[in-house]
Formats: C-alpha cells, structure tokens, sequence
C-alpha cells in the first residue's frame, strides 16, 4: 500500500483529480460533464502525440518535428480533400498516416544511416517539413466550407458522449500499452534506452529500431494531422506550431526519462491529461492565455527537476547494495 | 581486415590542407560568390555586400558564443528566447525614462541572468542541457509574452538606435564590426589560451576532464551565462535596428544559429571545432540568403535550403562511408 502512494503514477493521477476539484471550486461550470469530456478531447491529440513520443525518448532521442509532420500532412490530406471531394474519409486517414510515416522514416535513416545527430536531424526537419506547407499550400489556408462533409462527418461522430478524438486517443492508449509491455519490440525499446552498448551486444540492431521508433511517431503525427485538421477545419501554414514543445513537457511530466529507458505509457498519458487539464483550466480561472506558454516552460523545468531527484536517488540505492 | 587497422596517410603534405574543413568551407563561399555575382549584377555592389550584413551580424555574435558552449558538450536552444526578454527589458526601462546607460545595463543583466540561471539548472541537477533549455526556450518566451502580451515597444534610446542601424565611418555598421572584434577576441581564446584547452578537453570527455583538475561545472556555468550576455548583446543590435520589440522577436533563430555552428565544422557532441571555420560559416550562409534574396526566393524557400543545408553537411560523409562498406 505504501509502495502504491508512492506510486509516480498514482501521485500525478491524484494532482490532476484534486486540479479539477480546485478549478471546480473556481468555476463550477468547468466540472459539469459536458465541460469535462471537452477537456478530454482538447486533450487527446496531445495524449497521441506524447505516447508516440515517447517511444523516441525511449531510445534516447527526441522528435522535434512532430509538429511540423502534422501540419504538412495535414495540409496536404486538406489540399487533396479540395480537389477530390467524394472521396471516403477512411483513405484521407490512411493516406495522412502514409505521409507521416515516410516524413517520420527520412528522419529516422538521417539519424540511423547518415549518423547525423538527432538534435541536428529533427530540428533540421522542423524547419524543412513547416517550409514545405508554404510551398504546397502558396501560403494560402483551407477554410472550413471547403472540406467536403465526408471528410468532417467522422469526427463528430459521438459514443457514449465521448467525441471520436478522444475514442481514438483510447484505442492508441491500448495499443501502445501491449505494444511496449507485452512484445518483444516494447522489451527492446526499453533495452536499447536503458544500456545501448549492451542491447547492442545482445543482438539488437539499434539502427532498425531508431528507424522503426522515428516511422512510429511519425505514423501518429500524419494520424493527428488528419484529427487536427478535421477538429478545427483549417488547415494553415501556421497549425500546431511550437506543439512539439508540448508534447515533449507531457512526456517529461509524465516521468519519462530523457535519459532513456525509463517510463510508462500510464504515466505519460497522464502527464499529457495534466497538461491538458491546465491549458484548459487557465481560462476558466481568469488566467490570460499568454501566460501559457511560461506556465508550461515552468513545469518542464520542474518536472525534469523532481524526476533527476528521483533517478539519482535510485542510483545510489543500488551503489550501496 | 588488416587493412583496417593501419590507417593510411596521405601521400602528399598538400592533401592535409585541401582535406581540412576551414578550406572546403572556404572553396564553397568562394563558389557561392562567384554563383551569386553571375546571377545577378546587384551582388557585388559594395554598399549591398556591406549593408547585408545587417541580416546575419546579430546572429553571428551568438554563434560565438555557441561554439564555445557546444565545443563544451552542450546546447542552448533558448538563446533567441533570451533576446525576447532583453528586447522586453530595452523597451521597458526605455519607457520609464531611465538614462541610456542604465538601460544598457539593465538589459545586459537580464540576458545575463537568463543564462545562468540556465547554467544553474544544468550544472546544480546535472540534467542534460538540451531538455534543460527546451524547458527555458518556452519560459523565457512566455515570460516577454505574459509581460508585453500583444503590446510593442517602439522607443528606444538613441544610442541604441544608431547602434543598430549605424556605420563607423560610414562605411562599417556597428553590429559587423563588433561581430569581427569578438571573434577574434574568441579564437584568441579558444585557439591559444588555457581556458580554450580546458573547454576542448571538457567536450572531448567531461568525467576525465574532471579527473585533471578542471572545473567542468563552472566552465559550464560560465558558458551559459556567456550566451545569456551575448544573446543579450544582439537583443540591443536587434532593437535598435527593428525600432519595435514584440514577444515574437528572433522567433527560430535557435535553430538558425545552431545551423551557423555546425556548419562550421564544430562537432555537435562536443570537443572539436574552430572559430574560423564558425566565421566562414556564417559567411556562407549569410551571402546564401542574401544572393536568394536578390534573385527573389522567398524567405521559406531559404529556411528549407538551411535546414537540408544542415543536415546534409554533417550526414554526406556518413553516406559516403556507408556506400564504400556496401561495396565491399
């Protein structure tokens, strides 16, 4: 029982509960149902994002163009739903998780094969990827009435008074969970970020992986392309700009570790619903949305912080035995 | 396999000079203006050349600095933050009525105060500084915002305005050639001092660095509040030349930055590099943007073309190493 209140994971679960009965006490309009679940589908594309990030800072790297990735699939699924209007939302889905995939696929074989530091590749590609939606898109934005309804329809689609945004941000929630805890793939991701020389000495081929974790975040960065576009139906040079910094504060909140090896899909999940709980909440307790952006640079640092406190403590736990 | 393990000189003592990076990267600035002066009659105009280097001098002057930080084994992605909060403080203290060179202090002071608290973070927690930075990139950024939220300055004293936006002798603008003296104050440093050693040896491996003697943590320290100072420096450059400070200001310049270091040859894990090849560098891409300009690419076209321009220049030799042991 102690172990459990000690729990990382149960520690954050209780900030976000006691979060929303404190803004709750605010603004009683915020906890009303109807008010909730909209948190939760503000939240779920950042929930996406996060648990794909998370495979890349498994491994020791990080994936600074997954916003960029986002709005240039986007914006071309967007470009394409303009020309071909009848065609079934299933193949825009599909196509924008191709194109993600193979942006994610050009970072990872810069970062395995050419040995170009990920640092330099993804920060590289962050400007390239957002550069290219000026030149597909002339600069110029979808609006909303040039979507054709089929390509809309889904994403107002609603179960159990949960939207669509957020059943899917479950379904990856699931996926992710067996993916890294039950396969052999999830084992090894684990292992290549906690002691690579090792992993590497038991077989793994490293640059299989690297290849294969970029491929992943970049198949969900092309999947919220589409979520994102279709939510706010607009497609623009400027969508999800600076969101990789968000999605990276979720995954540091959320305890995983940049250090590599370290972290679970519940606790990054989490870590993304706290963020999400606090964009939201701002608002709703008279807070000017300017102050967001210090707000979120504050938790990153604090969270890194608490989370190094933590890991050493581990290290010299270990030293002594 | 034998073969492997010898490695092979090169014949001639010649060779070694052509294999340098200082003189690729000098042969490709060559080739760019010889390209540009071809293309267009408008380039090799003194007064264009001259006033181009409006474009690139403040970044320059962080690029300084950075080498220095990234030759150590480190990263600052926050220093165009950091020219967002000075830029706030310049206009700030500007607007209160304080005299020029309180207000020059002022600002000086925040940037330096921005990079250590930087340094104190990384070094007091020992956390890696690129996630320590990408933490401060956006609180440094959402401080000038939640301060000027979307409000501008647009008075600054006139010191700094001609500062920005003035020549030495009508000939030199005050940016250039502060970007000239530093870097040779800096290769001074890097090249033929103690402390220029010791930064190497700290890049080249912090824990044995830390063995002989050197104080890893408080060259640390010292090079992230260096960037805070500098970053600071090109706010004032920056302020005065744009006349109007908005929290957006230097948005992206990290990575522009970054780009100028590393294609100038410093290694991006530390413990090799020099300052020349930082300065041709910074030429490079500077007469780059400024020959697209002419011949009328627009500015994403530029962004593209630096971003492939980095990730090509350090994974070509990689390609090439990889095809020959294909082949093999």
């Amino acid at each position: 029982m102690k172990n459990f209140i000690k729990n990382r994971d149960f520690i954050l679960f209780s900030i976000i509960i006691f979060g929303v009965i404190v803004v709750g006490f605010a603004n009683p309009y915020f906890v009303k149902p109807s008010s909730l679940s909209d948190v939760l589908t503000d939240t779920s594309i950042l929930i996406i994002l996060a648990l794909s990030q998370m495979i890349v800072i498994l491994i020791r790297a990080i994936d600074l163009s997954v916003a960029s990735n986002l709005a240039l699939s986007g914006m071309l699924i967007s470009l394409l739903s303009t020309v071909y209007p009848e065609l079934p939302v299933v193949f825009f889905i599909v196509l924008s998780c191709v194109i993600g995939t193979l942006l994610g696929v050009l970072n990872g074989v810069s970062i395995a094969i050419l040995k170009v530091p990920f640092i330099v590749t993804t920060l590289g590609t962050l400007s390239i990827y957002r550069g290219l939606i000026y030149f597909v898109s002339d600069g110029k934005q979808v609006y909303s009435h040039e979507f054709s309804e089929n390509f809309l329809a889904l994403i107002h689609y609603k179960f159990l008074s949960l939207s669509f945004l957020f059943w899917v941000a479950i379904l990856v929630f699931i996926v992710m969970y067996i993916l890294l805890n039950h396969t052999r793939f999830g084992r090894n991701l684990y292992s290549l970020g906690g002691n690579p020389d090792a992993a590497k000495y038991i077989g793994i081929n490293e640059n299989k992986y690297i290849i294969l974790a970029y491929a992943i975040s970049g198949f969900f960065a092309g999947l919220c392309g589409y979520l994102w576009v279709a939510r706010y139906s607009v497609a623009s040079t400027q969508i999800a700009i600076g969101f990789e910094l968000t999605v990276i504060s979720a995954c540091v909140v959320g305890g995983i570790s940049v250090m590599g090896g370290v972290g679970t899909v519940v606790g990054c999940t989490l870590g993304a619903l706290l963020i999400g709980l606090i964009r939201n909440a701002l608002p709703a307790v008279d807070i000017s949305q300017f102050w967001q952006l210090a707000i979120s640079g504050a938790i990153i640092l604090i969270a890194i912080i608490i989370n190094t406190k933590t890991e050493q403590r581990k290290d010299k736990t270990i030293m002594v035995e | 396999m034998m073969k492997n393990i010898i490695p092979e000189n090169p014949p001639f003592k010649l060779l070694n000079i052509l294999y340098k990076k200082e003189f690729i990267l000098l042969m490709v600035l060559l080739s760019i203006i010889f390209i540009n002066s071809n293309v267009t009659p408008y380039f090799l105009d003194l007064y264009n050349l001259i006033d181009s280097t409006f474009l690139f001098s403040e970044k320059a002057i962080i690029a300084l600095s950075m080498t220095l930080v990234i030759i150590a084994r480190q990263i600052d992605l926050s220093v165009a933050s950091i020219i967002a909060v000075s830029s706030c403080v310049l206009g700030y203290t500007t607007s209160v009525g304080m005299d020029t060179y309180l207000v020059i202090s002022f600002t000086l002071l925040s940037g330096i105060m921005c990079g250590a608290f930087n340094g104190f973070i990384i070094t007091r927690f020992a956390i890696p500084s690129i996630i320590v930075t990408i933490g401060t990139m956006s609180l440094f950024r959402g401080l000038a915002y939640s301060f000027l939220e979307d409000q501008y300055y647009n008075k600054f004293p006139k010191f700094v305005v001609s500062l920005g936006s003035d020549y030495l002798f009508g000939y030199i603008p005050y940016a250039f050639l502060t970007f000239i003296i530093l870097s040779i104050i800096f290769a001074f440093i890097l090249h033929k001092t103690i402390i220029g050693k010791r930064i190497y040896s700290i890049g080249n491996n912090p824990e044995s660095a830390q063995y002989t003697g050197i104080q890893v943590d408080k060259y640390t320290f010292v090079l992230f509040t260096l960037n805070g100072l500098f970053s600071a420096i090109a706010a004032i450059f920056l302020s005065g030349r744009l006349s109007s400070v908005r929290p957006n200001i230097a948005f992206g310049w990290e990575l522009e930055i970054i780009t100028m270091v590393v294609l100038g040859g410093v290694y991006i894990y530390g413990g090799s590099g020099s300052i020349l090849g930082v300065v041709i560098s910074i030429f490079i891409l500077g007469m780059l943007s400024f020959g697209l300009g002419l011949i009328n690419v627009p500015g994403v076209g530029i962004i593209i073309f630096t971003g492939l321009l980095l990730i090509l220049s350090i994974g070509f030799p990689s390609f090439i190493k990889y095809f020959r042991s294909k082949n093999e």
